[in-house]
């Protein structure tokens, strides 16, 4: 017969694992807490903004808040604008490298360029603003003709190494996922490396490449303190031919910069919460479809 | 043979392309170590900034920075590696742990600044926190939150399904398999992820701009409650709001950044080398 102290020990313990275990699982659920939390934040504050300025105001092209212009269109394009070119100077630069790294790449040539990738993606935001300030920006203006180096395209530039790291790491992980007997199959049909590179194992792990791209290009749009340091930050439409060689403001320096001067509850203060709802739910538009992406490669076993 | 031509000459475009990713970030490091190595004296490490900023050291901008790393830590690494048990240990593959598993991916891509927003209206304004170290910690501990909760998981679900079966075999519970054989096997993995989270938090600028960093304040912080500099948003300020600033002492600043999130890098990517040479299994 057990002890009874035995069997009360037993019992105590099943009691604090339930208690641990409790614990572990709603801090497993409390993430999604903290998101609705953030999403119904930002609702509250921003929502006002759409009631308090009239909508052609708020959807104009002047952005002046002293005197109570609040168009956000040219803070949208400007993000818009900067995070495109970003991106196609990005995108390019990270298959290839990814592609290279995974496919072709000896040995040594693969040790030596993924620790350097990895401290790309560690050097802070502000570290790589103040060099696009004090090193980029007088390379734009010379050598382009810009009347100030703090262009949308310094903002693109330093934005495009920034977004390198993830679109790198997800492509090679696409590239990764696509098996063996595919390149097996390419080069036993008679095709180069090249070309099964670029016919078979590429377009494999296409949807794999797509989410790159997107999480890229989410990364770009959210990143605040480096677009601030080298973009001009001129709150005007980037319009025309020459935009690119000209300040932009981008949606995230906006916040930045003006959310430290706003009176809590003015009217200023709930249109930078807006601005902020409108970053959120375009960067959680493109992580869903990028999502979405992901979730439906799981259900067909790994690939496409 | 033509074909064999454009393979070398693609193959060499690819070793052109990626030299072009690398160049620049070599670039960047060896300005800002040449151009700010000069600076780097124990006095500037040490003393507090003088004359507006413009002579003495950074030195409470790198205790901030110590002190918030280290408040973050507290809070986002049992929340993150508890959150990471949950998911690689107890969740099933249902509605709840995908609709889990979509808000880390959505909490990883929320931009920084309105994670700064967040943080004013949440923990600086509602609960009464003030700027302070707390408010800036938390604001960045949920911020990190992703990171540590996506790497632990993995290092969770590397360990092999049988080490939990032979110890539920030998009588253990759940939790005694995870506690004594799941959590310290996959704590190499863990550590690494927890560095790789906190050396982003602490050069991160935008989240600790309105709930914690301090422009000018050559004072070691008191308590949690204070406000304090913080070296990111110091080399901001240095760099674009303090006109006449001497170079060297932004070189400096930005070099002293740099150092304390490489270093932190480089000793993430020994444990994971050691411990994955290591490993039995």
């Amino acid at each position: 017969m057990p002890a009874p102290t035995a069997a009360r020990s037993a019992r105590q313990r099943s009691n604090s694992e339930w208690a641990i275990e409790t614990l572990i699982r709603m801090l497993g659920v409390s993430t999604i807490g903290i998101v609705a939390i953030i999403f119904l934040f930002l609702l509250t504050e921003g929502v006002p903004a759409f009631f308090q300025v009239p909508l052609d105001n708020l959807f104009g092209s002047r952005w002046y808040p002293t005197s109570d212009l609040f168009g956000a269109l040219p803070l949208l394009l400007g993000s818009l604008l900067v995070t495109l070119v970003a991106m196609l100077i990005a995108f390019p630069l990270g298959v290839m490298t990814a592609v290279f790294v995974r496919e072709v790449a000896p040995n040594w040539a693969r040790e030596l360029l993924k620790p350097m990738i990895e401290v790309l993606a560690g050097i802070p935001s502000v570290v790589l603003g103040f060099f696009g300030m004090i090193l980029l920006a007088p390379v734009v203006r010379t050598s382009l003709g810009a009347p100030t180096g703090l262009t949308a395209l310094t903002g693109a530039l330093v934005l495009a190494y920034m977004a390198l790291p993830t679109i790198i790491s997800v492509a090679e992980d696409a590239l990764d996922a696509v098996p063996r007997s595919y390149r097996d199959a390419g080069l036993a049909m008679g095709a180069t490396q090249w070309q099964t590179i670029w016919r078979v194992v590429v377009p494999a792990a296409r949807s794999g490449i797509l989410m790159a791209l997107m999480l890229g290009m989410g990364r770009a749009i959210g990143e605040t303190m480096a677009v601030m340091m080298v973009t001009g930050n001129a709150a005007r439409m980037p319009l025309g031919l020459d935009a690119i060689l000209r300040p932009v403001r981008t949606m995230t320096a906006t916040i930045a910069a003006e959310m430290g001067e706003v009176a809590s509850g003015s009217t200023h203060y709930h249109v930078l919460f807006g601005v902020a709802l409108i970053l959120f739910v375009l960067v959680m538009a493109i992580t869903l479809a990028s999502a979405s992406v992901m979730f439906r490669r799981r259900e067909r076993g790994g690939l496409r | 043979m033509n074909r064999h031509l454009t393979q070398k000459l693609g193959f060499a475009l690819l070793g052109v392309v990626s030299l072009l990713v690398v160049a620049p970030i070599l670039l960047v490091v060896a300005a800002i170590v040449v151009q700010g190595a000069p600076a780097l004296t124990w006095a500037f490490l040490t003393e507090m900034p003088r004359e507006g900023m413009k002579a003495g050291g950074i030195l409470p901008a790198i205790v901030g920075t110590l002190l918030l790393t280290l408040g973050t830590g507290l809070v986002a690494i049992p929340m993150g590696v508890g959150a990471a048990i949950y998911l690689a240990e107890y969740a099933r593959d249902n509605a709840l742990t995908r609709l889990i598993r979509l808000a880390i991916v959505n909490l990883a891509s929320v931009p920084s600044v309105v994670y700064g927003l967040f943080g004013v209206g949440i923990f600086v304004l509602l609960l009464k926190l003030g700027t302070s170290i707390v408010a800036g910690s938390l604001t960045l501990a949920i911020m990190t939150l992703p990171v540590i909760i996506s790497t632990s998981e993995e290092a969770l679900r590397a360990v092999p399904m049988e080490f939990r079966t032979v110890s539920a075999s030998l009588g253990g519970t759940n939790w005694q398999g995870i506690r004594r054989i799941v959590l310290p096997q996959a704590l190499p993995g863990i550590i690494t992820g927890v560095i790789l989270g906190l050396l982003r938090s602490a050069g991160e600028t935008a989240p600790i701009l309105f709930t914690v960093a301090a422009f000018y304040l050559p004072v070691l912080p008191r308590s949690p409650m204070d406000q304090t500099m913080a070296l990111p948003y110091h080399l901001y300020v240095i760099s674009t709001q303090v006109p006449g600033m001497p170079l060297d002492i932004q070189f400096g600043t930005a070099l002293v950044l740099l150092i304390i999130v490489l270093s932190l890098n480089l000793v993430a990517t020994l444990i994971r080398s050691y411990f994955r040479r290591k490993r039995e299994w």
